[in-house]
């Protein structure tokens, strides 16, 4: 025991000596930022994180549930997080950004796209996709014994919106919209459909892994406009709101208030960081269907871009 | 004669309110709308008190203005926290992770984990002292199982959180226990809250703690100290009770003093039960090894929640059945250690070191020794990652032939059970007017439990009501309900089959221990593969996971009625199936009605996690407002899901006690 605490001893004192070595960075204390349990979340924060590490501050990685973290990034707990989805987050970064705690550091770069998708085999089965006029057509190609002869149409989580609902009324499509509880249990029925070629359509979004390991297509609703969901007489329908496709939206940065004071520079670089959707969704596909560890992942982007982070850090 | 008119009549009364809320079901809603008595049918929405703001707001005021004059509520908590967290991050360092110098990334390693080794000789010599060689082989294998398949690391992470939560768990729990041995009055006003805290589902918590504690291990580790210290206070408070009145004599003609009473006397003379306590704690932190991982714990239970987000069925299942092995080893070891703490062993002698303390001395050296040679050869420090198996393909391709070969078979059981029992039940209990429900949970706990317990489920009954969680209520006491329905079908069989087939109830024993330590997140996206979303897929997982108390408390009360009986029963000449009906059966009946019960609550704490599949009950609000953060959301849910637990706890125990006193095994005035 006495071995121990001198081993802990030591280890305080060797962290008072290397402040001392790295004056250079405003603030020594772990920049935290948050990881999630999708890959495309662990790749970017990793990035970010390297680059941080290069720019010479010290850098530690907490596990936090997507929403949960705001509470987090509020007190300070967390100080960064990179994902936050105009299209699932936005409520709470709002909420969060209102309360003066939390900022917006900016967008990521990556665009989210979510929309109804469909397997290639089901276009033979409904051959006008991916027109959305098609799917009222052969709604019966998706039916299942239980919504039987209405198609049957998986949508994402009630807490992610989307008003899939209202858009199946509005566009006066003969779906049943069946609400998956979580993302696990909305692949895992893209899965299971996908191995027996059975019918599916269900609500996919990018970057993902999904549309790298299963070929498909999104469908072509009408596009979105604000005025679209918030006005029922513009669009289609003349009677009802949502008769148009989801919104695409940015993919955000959110950090703690106090993060800009506390490390001004790790900030600017988080300001500065992008990156596009074609290339995160060909490193997402590495890591999570060629079984590349995370980190190669990370590494080989650092390697490959070196000119670029060098810039984001002034270096 | 007069005794069996009277329970006939009982069964009659109850058949006719029965019929009568059938009748209700189907046209209830239809007469209350004609006859413009909406707020019969339906609980008005105008009356809902938004207690969901109230407690929010308060909430709110807690964390950010709370002030104790010297220090407020947060810096209360955070201190706590660190408290907690010191120890933690200490047992942490030593198993999995080394000791740094500097944090964050840029830490160096001092000073490595202990090498997997020397925790294997570590655990093989707490067998080993426990029992005998027979036990050490076990845990040994366990562990070494841990590192074969790879799962080492993340295993020692999870083991960390138990070696800090566990004991927490007990020594509070003895605490508080020994508090409402001496206190009745603490007694009477901990009970309520211990229901409390074994029934909210722990998602409706921990908003509140994370907002107390911040993010990361601590506060999964408070999380799973509320939700596994409750047995711990009530086996405390129990045990002590029953300590033979007349070594507490002994103790107090000997003059002690109540400090050395309690712990000279009554807890060494309780130390048998106490145990069992300490293996309860340890069983169920290991049941929160999942959900503590979504709030920072990292390890086994992590791995599990990773591969499952990448549908990697295979990796998903190997982590969750490490954590099986995990229990299994835990559990052993400590029930040895229960068992050894009720025998006498005689302490050895000797002059040297060695020869009074063999085991630890060995395993000091095995440590030193990887130690140092671990610094040479990595493979010594850390188990070789080229000598690792895996059996990931083996569930993947299982499920995947499962799907592709036998779906239409799943597909029309699942049609049948819907559209037989699934989908009546829920238009029964949907239907039903909330008012004529309420009136028949009163009625039911004044005819079992008298005016106390009727005034209970008024209460408890309203609050759901008033909080407007009416409907989504419904829909959670039909899922339940159906699900213990099938649970209790194919528990009860198989409880009476173990207990009378020596051989079935071996091999029933491995299902049912698998089934309670295996986290049901592993079989829940297989589930939905095979069976799709929907209510089906909930029932089916709340059945595997609920069906384990249904055949553990069926096989221990059939097993345990007394010989005498059974010698009399055989002397008048009973065929074995008369023995078994006629005998054995009824006399089992109010242990099976204490599995149903435990049945009960085990398909409610399923709920949150069937809400990860997409049900639209109480579990699924509850969900709602962890992921939006919603405290108030979240306790409000949580409550209501509690209090049905506690109505059907409390109607089921006041049954089973009136069934105990109709076989004479227990007295009316006890």
């Amino acid at each position: 025991m006495r071995h121990l605490m001198n081993t802990l001893m030591g280890a305080t004192a060797g962290a008072l000596i290397s402040t001392a070595a790295l004056a250079e960075v405003e603030s020594t204390d772990p920049i935290k930022l948050t990881l999630h349990d999708w890959s495309g979340q662990l790749i970017n924060t990793q990035i970010m994180g390297s680059i941080l590490e290069e720019a010479g501050y010290n850098v530690e990685y907490v596990q936090a549930d997507y929403i949960a973290q705001f509470a987090g990034l509020k007190t300070g707990d967390l100080s960064l997080a990179m994902e936050i989805w105009a299209t699932t987050g936005q409520e709470a970064l709002d909420e969060a950004v209102a309360t003066g705690k939390v900022v917006n550091a900016g967008e990521t770069g990556l665009q989210a796209i979510e929309e109804w998708w469909y397997p290639l085999y089901m276009k033979e089965r409904c051959p006008g996709l991916p027109d959305w006029t098609a799917l009222a057509a052969c709604a019966g190609e998706f039916s299942t014994a239980e919504t039987a002869p209405k198609g049957r149409y998986v949508g994402g989580p009630v807490t992610w919106g989307g008003f899939d609902d209202e858009r199946v009324k509005a566009l006066d499509l003969d779906f049943e919209v069946v609400h998956a509880g979580t993302d696990a249990a909305l692949f895992a029925e893209l899965e299971s459909a996908y191995q027996r070629e059975a019918p599916v359509i269900l609500w996919v979004y990018v970057p993902h892994w999904a549309p790298a390991k299963y070929q498909g297509e999104f469908v072509e609703f009408p596009p979105y406009s604000a005025e679209c969901y918030a006005d029922p007489s513009v669009g289609i329908n003349p009677d009802l709101a949502y008769d148009c496709g989801k919104p695409r939206g940015p993919i955000w940065k959110a950090a703690w208030a106090g993060m800009e004071d506390k490390w001004p520079g790790a900030y600017s670089a988080v300001q500065a960081y992008n990156l596009t959707n074609e290339e995160m969704s060909a490193m997402v596909g590495e890591a999570d269907l060629d079984g590349k560890s995370i980190d190669d992942v990370v590494n080989a982007w650092m390697d490959a871009n070196e000119d670029r982070w060098k810039g984001w850090i002034g270096q | 004669m007069e005794h069996k008119q009277l329970i006939s009549r009982g069964v009659l009364v109850w058949g006719v309110l029965l019929f009568v809320t059938w009748i209700l079901s189907r046209y209830g809603i239809g007469w209350a709308e004609n006859a413009g008595l909406n707020w019969i049918a339906e609980y008005p929405s105008a009356w809902v008190v938004p207690l969901t703001t109230y407690i929010s707001a308060a909430m709110n005021w807690l964390v950010e203005d709370a002030n104790f004059g010297l220090f407020t509520f947060t810096e209360m908590t955070r201190a706590l926290s660190w408290v907690i967290e010191q120890p933690y991050l200490l047992v942490r360092a030593l198993l999995a992770e080394g000791f740094m110098q500097g944090s964050g990334r840029r830490a160096v390693q001092l000073f490595p984990p202990l090498s997997w080794i020397a925790v294997i000789s570590g655990v093989v010599a707490l067998g080993h002292y426990a029992r005998d060689w027979v036990l050490a082989a076990l845990v040994g294998a366990a562990f070494l199982y841990l590192a074969v398949f790879g799962q080492w690391e993340s295993a020692m992470i999870t083991l960390a959180s138990v070696v800090i939560a566990v004991p927490i768990g007990v020594i509070g729990g003895l605490w508080l226990g020994i508090l409402a041995y001496r206190h009745p009055l603490f007694e009477q006003v901990t009970k309520p809250v211990l229901d409390l805290m074994q029934t909210i589902p722990i998602f409706a918590y921990l908003v509140p703690i994370l907002f107390m504690f911040g993010f990361g291990p601590v506060s999964a580790l408070v999380a799973t100290v509320i939700y596994a210290m409750p047995p711990m206070v009530r086996i405390t408070t129990m045990a002590l009770k029953s300590v033979d009145p007349e070594i507490v004599d002994f103790g107090v003609m000997t003059g002690c003093t109540q400090r050395q009473m309690t712990w000279r006397i009554l807890v060494p003379a309780a130390l048998g039960s106490l145990m069992v306590g300490v293996n309860q704690v340890i069983m169920l932190s290991l049941n929160m090894v999942i959900i503590a991982s979504m709030i920072g714990a990292g390890g086994l239970g992590f791995d599990v929640l990773a591969s499952l987000r990448r549908l990697d069925i295979g990796g998903g299942f190997e982590a969750g059945i490490a954590i099986v092995i995990l229990a299994i080893a835990i559990d052993r070891l400590s029930q040895a250690f229960a068992e050894r703490s009720t025998r006498m062993v005689p302490s050895v002698q000797g002059n040297t070191v060695f020869a009074r303390h063999p085991r630890s001395t060995i395993v000091v050296v095995i440590m030193v020794l990887a130690f140092l040679f671990g610094q040479f050869i990595p493979a010594i420090q850390t188990y070789p990652e080229g000598a690792t198996a895996t059996t990931g393909a083996f569930w993947d391709d299982g499920v995947k032939y499962l799907n592709v070969n036998f779906y239409d078979q799943f597909e029309a059981v699942k049609i049948f059970f819907l559209s037989n029992f699934l989908l009546p039940v829920k238009r029964f209990f949907l239907g039903i007017p909330w008012v004529w429900t309420m009136l028949m949970v009163t009625a039911l706990g004044w005819t079992f439990g008298g005016w106390k317990l009727a005034v209970l489920n008024v209460a408890m009954a309203g609050f759901i009501a008033m909080t407007g969680m009416w409907e989504k209520a419904m829909i959670t006491v039909y899922l339940c309900g159906s699900s213990v329905v099938i649970a209790s079908v194919i528990g009860i069989p198989m409880g009476i089959l173990a207990a009378v087939n020596d051989r079935a109830g071996r091999v029933i024993a491995v299902v049912i221990d698998t089934l309670q330590t295996l986290p049901s997140f592993v079989y829940l996206i297989p589930v939905v593969m095979l069976f799709r979303i929907g209510d089906f897929t909930a029932m089916v997982a709340i059945v595997l996971y609920a069906v384990v108390p249904a055949v553990r408390y069926s096989a221990h009360g059939v097993r345990s009625v007394s010989p005498e009986l059974i010698e009399a029963g055989i002397v008048s000449g009973c065929t074995p199936r008369q023995l078994l009906t006629r005998i054995r059966l009824p006399l089992a009946l109010p242990e099976v009605l204490l599995g149903l019960n435990q049945t009960i609550m085990l398909a409610l704490s399923m709920l949150v996690i069937t809400a990860l599949v997409g049900t639209r009950d109480l579990g699924q609000e509850v969900y709602i407002a962890l992921t939006k953060a919603d405290t108030g959301r979240g306790l409000v849910a949580g409550f209501s899901i509690a209090f049905i637990a506690i109505i059907a706890d409390r109607v089921i125990l006041a049954s089973a006690r009136k069934a105990r006193i109709r076989y004479g095994l227990e007295s009316v005035h006890d």
